[in-house]
């Protein structure tokens, strides 16, 4: 059950990927790396499911701040550069 | 059940993933992103809290939820933001009656 939600995961994985390297705005790779953060989360929640170990939860925590303020600086960044590609 | 909460989760996050890619506008592309991932990511960090026992790793969980759920729409927000602002100035920039610089 886990190793298919490591497979859907791994899915996303591959679309996100595509976006964040076709574009065609910065603001669509910033949604794109958003997302494989998201994903990877979601690696950690499920291989703490999986072996029965929380040793890596606490990166969880970490990944949810830090992944908000990257894509917050990124806005900032597009804002102040006064251009939208 | 643990386990088929956190495939449920996975199955959202692949839809937000599929949205990304299909949707053509950075706007759309963040509408999906925003909505359908954070509720998958969510239905997976209550997969966990599910299957694990520990307190500690249980806490951890719930605070990676609290996380998300507080962090995750402001951050769309400002990039929404920006791109409608910035895309709102080149418009405004473009339109015939706006004062040009020279009068």
């Amino acid at each position: 059950m886990t190793l298919a939600t490591f497979v859907v995961l791994l899915a996303a994985a591959v679309l996100y990927t595509y976006r964040l390297c076709v574009g065609p705005s910065l603001a669509d790779r910033a949604v794109a790396l958003n997302g494989l953060l998201v994903v990877g989360m979601g690696a950690i929640a499920t291989h703490a499911i999986r072996y029965r170990t929380g040793a890596f939860l606490p990166t969880l925590v970490v990944l949810g701040l830090v992944g908000s303020i990257g894509t917050g600086m990124v806005a900032r960044f597009i804002e102040g550069r006064g251009s939208d590609g | 059940m643990g386990e088929l909460l956190a495939l449920a989760g996975s199955v959202f996050v692949l839809l937000a993933a599929v949205g990304v890619v299909r949707f053509d506008d950075v706007l759309a592309r963040m509408h999906a992103l925003a909505k359908a991932s954070t509720f998958g990511v969510l239905l997976l960090l209550a997969g966990a809290i599910v299957a694990l026992h520990d307190a500690n790793d249980v806490t951890s969980v719930a605070l990676a939820a609290l996380c998300q759920v507080l962090t995750s729409p402001p951050a769309s927000n400002m990039l929404s933001r920006a791109t409608y602002l910035v895309r709102l100035r080149a418009s405004e920039a473009r339109s015939p009656d706006a004062p040009s610089p020279s009068a």
